[in-house]
């Protein structure tokens, strides 16, 4: 039996649009591949919310109109972007040390696991792996002042996302402040995870159900928003 | 007078040896020298260890390379760009060794080679599987992986714009990997798409000067493609 059946998640869209509501203008933020990605779609153009690309964009902007590519830019996911007035390009070097030298305020990456200390999965999902592709995955994650993952709760086989302790290999050791899933928003907190938001219909005995990690609820800190 | 511009692919590959250290610019297919490439594939040079961010895409260029069997290791951070087909049949079958690289402590490993700097320490990949076999130290409170510099004996790397003196500006997300290759490696070979004039280029836009660079071949090919 579906214990969501009651409930109604968001989608991918929706998810991303409801974490790029929570960036603040002045930020510096990287995108991870995948998900990730769309959240610019969602920032205002009048939010003036920085997006950097790790291969040495600082300033991206959306897609261009098929007339107007530029076809030496793209973006980490190899996807035509454009540039921003006031944007600027670098090398890799220089893209990265602005990454591990703690520069960006935000970097927002996807995830197969996020553990309730904040340890991340999110490159591989075994140590037997052929050949796995980290990219700037652990650097982003390591280097940036606030890690937030985007993903859906569940797996499609319906196991939870949110883990006591990641079974995958890590990504990086307690680095995610903030998860945003299909059904709840939730901080990672010195005890654990705290839910601070609930998808429409969703109370929090059955949240807790599809969540393997023990949860806080958010009457202990506050109540919901 | 100092001229790099050399006349020929033959020219702009000679002398690089079998079991060569070979760095290619590019991120996925922007600002990856693919006629460079190609003359390193006419060249013949073989066991090579090839330093990338992918590791080939389809079967042109660095796919092709590994295809006819010239690469001995590749060292990357993502090898698995959109259809890395020749990569993983070789991966699989045994017969090519692969070190995977966070794509930042990639840069800062070429980076720490051109600027004199054998090792450094970083937080990246501290308490995962790629820290196996490294030092690991303490400083102020935090743990950090120690690298060891990366240096090339070859770098093939594409640019926008050369002089004679192998000054080179680079276009938009194209720059990448190539300037940090550039400065890394023994001897740097870069295609450019236009050649000018001594002094023609601005010095406040060149972002490799030509120090840096041995060769310069004169490669108009046009836009890139996204693979």
């Amino acid at each position: 039996m579906n214990v969501l059946a009651a409930c109604k998640p968001l989608t991918r869209n929706e998810m991303a649009a409801r974490l790029a509501r929570d960036i603040p203008e002045g930020w510096f933020v990287n995108l991870g591949i995948g998900a990730p990605l769309h959240v610019a779609d969602h920032v205002p153009a009048e939010r003036e919310v920085i997006f950097h690309s790790e291969n040495g964009v600082l300033g991206m902007g959306p897609a261009p109109e098929p007339d107007q590519i530029n076809r030496w830019l793209i973006n980490a996911g190899k996807q035509y972007v454009t540039l921003r007035t006031g944007g600027s390009y670098m090398h890799h070097a220089d893209s990265f040390a602005l990454i591990r030298g703690g520069h960006l305020d935000l970097c927002v990456l996807g995830a197969f696991q996020v553990a309730e200390n904040g340890d991340i999965a999110n490159w591989s999902t075994s140590d037997n792996d052929s050949a796995p592709a980290v990219g700037g995955a652990m650097d982003l994650a390591a280097g940036a002042r606030q890690v937030w993952v985007l993903m859906e709760h569940q797996t499609k086989s319906g196991e939870s996302r949110l883990v006591r302790r990641c079974t995958y290999p890590l990504t990086a050791l307690g680095v995610v402040k903030r998860i945003y899933t299909n059904i709840a928003v939730l901080d990672v907190t010195e005890q654990g995870f705290a839910v601070r938001e609930m998808a429409p219909g969703l109370n929090f005995e059955v949240l807790q159900k599809v969540t393997d990690a023990p949860l806080r609820s958010p009457m202990s800190h506050g109540g919901p928003k | 007078m100092i001229d790099k511009i050399v006349p020929s692919m033959v020219e702009a590959m000679a002398g690089i040896r079998d079991g060569s250290v070979v760095l290619l610019g590019g991120f996925g297919s922007i600002g990856q020298p693919n006629a460079l490439i190609n003359g390193l594939i006419e060249h013949g040079a073989k066991e090579l260890t090839v330093v990338s961010n992918n590791a080939g895409v389809g079967r042109i260029g660095l796919a092709r390379l590994l295809a006819l069997g010239r690469v001995r290791k590749i060292i990357c951070s993502f090898p698995r760009t959109a259809d890395p087909v020749v990569f993983e049949e070789l991966y699989r079958a045994g017969k090519i060794e692969l070190e995977i690289v966070p794509q930042g402590t990639l840069a800062e490993r070429l980076r720490a080679a051109s600027a004199g700097i054998p090792a450094f320490f970083t937080a990246t990949a501290v308490g995962t599987n790629l820290a196996a076999g490294k030092e690991q130290r303490e400083i102020a409170g935090r743990t950090y992986l120690l690298e060891e510099a990366l240096a090339g004996d070859v770098a093939l790397i594409e640019a926008w714009e050369a002089d004679r003196w192998g000054n080179l500006t680079y276009r938009s997300s194209a720059r990448n990997f190539n300037p940090v290759m550039a400065a890394a490696a023994k001897l740097t070979v870069a295609q450019a798409q236009h050649i000018v004039d001594l002094g023609a280029l601005d010095p406040e836009k060149i972002a490799t000067p030509g120090i840096y660079v041995n060769r310069v071949l004169h490669v108009p090919y046009g836009e890139p493609t996204v693979t």
